[in-house]
């Protein structure tokens, strides 16, 4: 880890003073920055810069152009989307909301100057930033990976070029041939994704490769919706998975993408595809930033500012809060939050109190769908989780098949309240 | 469950205190109580069955089947089958006294009697129980803030800014257009029919488990907020 030291003494080490003062930047006009345009990041320019009314002048940092969801890219694995319908552009926060919209890489973040570089050269004054780069890998957590070796074999964690690699992969296996996933250890990503993605490769093996198999190698004891997977597998795909615990060394692994092996607890398995799900840290620009603590970024659970800086907001996969899973959902939810404390900061705008929620859908097989939600509130020291549900073992599959659609009518909904 | 009445005017109060969500507990004192358990039961890294089962991972387990290998008294077993889980509110009732549950349990302990002495046990035993950030079902780790129910709720004016703000949420999944693929559209409804159907959720009549979730977190001056701002959204 790189903390930037200048910046940090520059502000002090603070979970200290989290009141705001509004501000004005040197136009008159406050500046927003936004580094990132996924779930969180979109949606918080989106949201600042529609209910601001042009009060706060929006700029948003995104390297490209489209932008392909995780959420919804193992259906794509699965034959259940065209990979054109999880890709968007930021067309419309340009044109509807006046959102400055950058195609760069923010490489640099000068916490005292308060401004952001880009790669491209440019410098961006700031008088808030909101951070929500997802994440990145944790070098040397898979012994063997690194993201030199990402077409060989894939990680297809950050959805786009990896996921049609790892489909064209998976369709590509010989007959009765082993796809392999070396599953993540907590805390990552969507905690229920490499389970589906594990249904939406059995569901497409099935039909273009039936006596195909498929291995997990998992490091946790338990994961998300558990009894859920596994019941589908079972009904869905018996035989076909098997997961190797850590019990029986499944968190002790090492690969060779040359070779194209994968080594379990020393019993080393020649595999054809191997979906490599790495450890996960913050996106490298809050390391930049000095604003981590460990692998994550820490927030204040109420405005979703960051401990070490007042001034940095930052959502979604990259923070850690307390009890929201790291998901779309979750860091769309958290954008809103961050959105209406910048408002209030910065313009004096009503500041209500912060709620939070989150539901992760699953498809297990076509209109097999499942899920888990909870509602959360602000505690002093955490994001925490008050209230929740999930989807039952043996439900009928008229209600399956209703989570389904239901899943269908969220992904509708939660990119246009990102997009516009 | 819902008769919380308070015949008030809450608006105001509501929104000028942020509403933070209480804690369980405070967990370091109930690592200190627990002293009186440790005799018989273990918590944490390592923890193993003694004279009573370990606790690790014991939220939103089924009684009787936390510890493997354990010989848990026939009253707990059975307990267990008929559904026990052991939430919150069914734990704080075994610590007050053991026998309000399981009346031939071998839990022998005459309860903790102060409220808060419990709570901060419970604090304290949560910890090495699954984490909601990893396992979203895993159970909660804290007490919502109390949502306030005042009378007269179909007469209540909403405040459409303040429904504006809690319309964010609706947003992730109703779509802010009418459009209607898979989740229903909510847009330019009678104020009425979407106050009633709201309550209807939040009281647990209609079965979805979102709405449910959605709504029971809903005061009703919130409910009003968002049928005046979804009544006149163009």
């Amino acid at each position: 880890m790189t903390l930037n030291r200048r910046a940090f003494i520059g502000t002090g080490a603070a979970a200290a003073a989290m009141l705001s003062a509004p501000m004005l930047g040197a136009q008159g006009k406050p500046r927003v920055v936004v580094v990132g345009g996924g779930a969180g990041g979109a949606t918080a320019a989106r949201y600042i810069a529609k209910d601001s009314d042009g009060a706060i002048d929006v700029t948003l940092v995104e390297p490209t152009r489209a932008y392909y969801t995780c959420f919804f890219s193992n259906l794509y694995i699965g034959g259940f989307r065209e990979l054109s319908s999880i890709g968007h552009s930021y067309g419309t926060l340009a044109s509807e909301y006046g959102v400055n919209v950058v195609h760069d890489w923010a490489v640099g973040i000068d916490r005292e100057a308060k401004t952001v570089t880009l790669a491209g050269g440019a410098v961006l004054p700031y008088d808030r930033l909101i951070l929500s780069p997802g994440i990145d890998f944790v070098e040397e957590s898979v012994p063997g990976w690194s993201v030199a070796a990402q077409n060989k074999m894939p990680h297809a964690y950050k959805a786009g070029s990896q996921t049609e690699l790892l489909k064209a992969q998976i369709e590509a296996m010989p007959e009765g041939g082993l796809y392999a996933m070396v599953a993540p250890p907590n805390p990552y990503r969507c905690p229920p994704g490499p389970y589906e993605r594990i249904s939406m490769v059995a569901h497409l093996l099935k039909q273009i490769n039936p006596t195909a198999k498929i291995l997990i190698a998992d490091p946790k004891d338990k994961f998300s919706k558990q009894a859920l997977f596994e019941e589908g597998w079972q009904k869905h795909y018996g035989g076909m998975v098997e997961r190797i615990g850590p019990d029986f060394g499944g968190g002790n692994v090492s690969v060779n993408p040359d070779e194209m092996t994968l080594d379990i607890d020393g019993s080393v398995e020649n595999v054809n595809v191997c979906n490599v799900i790495p450890a996960q840290k913050a996106g490298r620009i809050c390391d930049m930033a000095g604003i981590t603590e460990g692998n994550w970024a820490p927030v204040v659970p109420a405005t979703m500012q960051s401990r070490m800086d007042e001034n940095i907001h930052v959502l979604g996969d990259a923070t850690s809060q307390g009890d929201m899973p790291k998901s779309g959902y979750s860091a769309n939810s958290q954008a809103k939050v961050a959105a209406m404390a910048v408002r209030g900061a910065l313009t004096d705008s009503k500041v209500f109190p912060a709620k939070f929620s989150n539901t992760c859908w699953s498809l297990i097989d076509a209109d097999d769908g499942v899920k888990v939600g909870a509602s959360y509130e602000a505690t002093e020291e955490k994001i925490a989780k008050v209230d929740g549900f999930i989807s039952q073992t043996g439900e009928d599959a008229a209600l399956r098949k209703a989570t389904y659609e239901e899943s269908v009518g969220w992904y509708a909904g939660i990119t246009e309240d990102m997009f516009g | 469950m819902y008769g919380n009445v308070v015949r008030s005017v809450v608006v105001s109060v509501a929104l000028a205190a942020p509403a933070l969500a209480d804690e369980i507990g405070d967990a370091e004192r109930g690592k200190e109580i627990f002293e009186l358990c440790g005799g018989c039961h273990e918590v944490g890294n390592g923890a193993e069955n003694g004279i009573g089962p370990h606790l690790n991972g014991i939220f939103g387990r089924n009684a009787g089947s936390v510890a493997e290998g354990f010989p848990y008294s026939d009253g707990l077993k059975r307990a267990g089958a008929d559904g026990l889980v052991w939430h919150l509110d069914k734990l704080d009732a075994y610590l007050t006294h053991p026998k309000l549950l399981v009346s031939d349990t071998r839990m022998n302990f005459d309860g903790l009697e102060e409220p808060q002495d419990r709570a901060d046990v419970l604090a304290y035993l949560r910890i090495y129980s699954d984490d909601p950030g990893n396992i979203p079902e895993a159970d909660p780790t804290a007490i919502p803030a109390e949502v306030q129910l005042p009378e007269d709720i179909l007469a209540l004016v909403g405040d459409a800014e303040y429904g504006a703000y809690l319309s964010s949420e609706c947003k992730t999944c109703h779509q802010a257009d009418g459009n209607d693929d898979g989740i229903p559209s909510i847009t330019n409804w009678p104020q009425e029919d979407f106050v009633m159907a709201m309550h209807a959720y939040k009281r647990k009549i209609r079965p979805h488990p979102v709405m449910q979730m959605m709504a029971g977190r809903l005061s009703d001056e919130e409910i009003a907020a968002l049928a005046a701002y979804f009544r006149d959204i163009e």
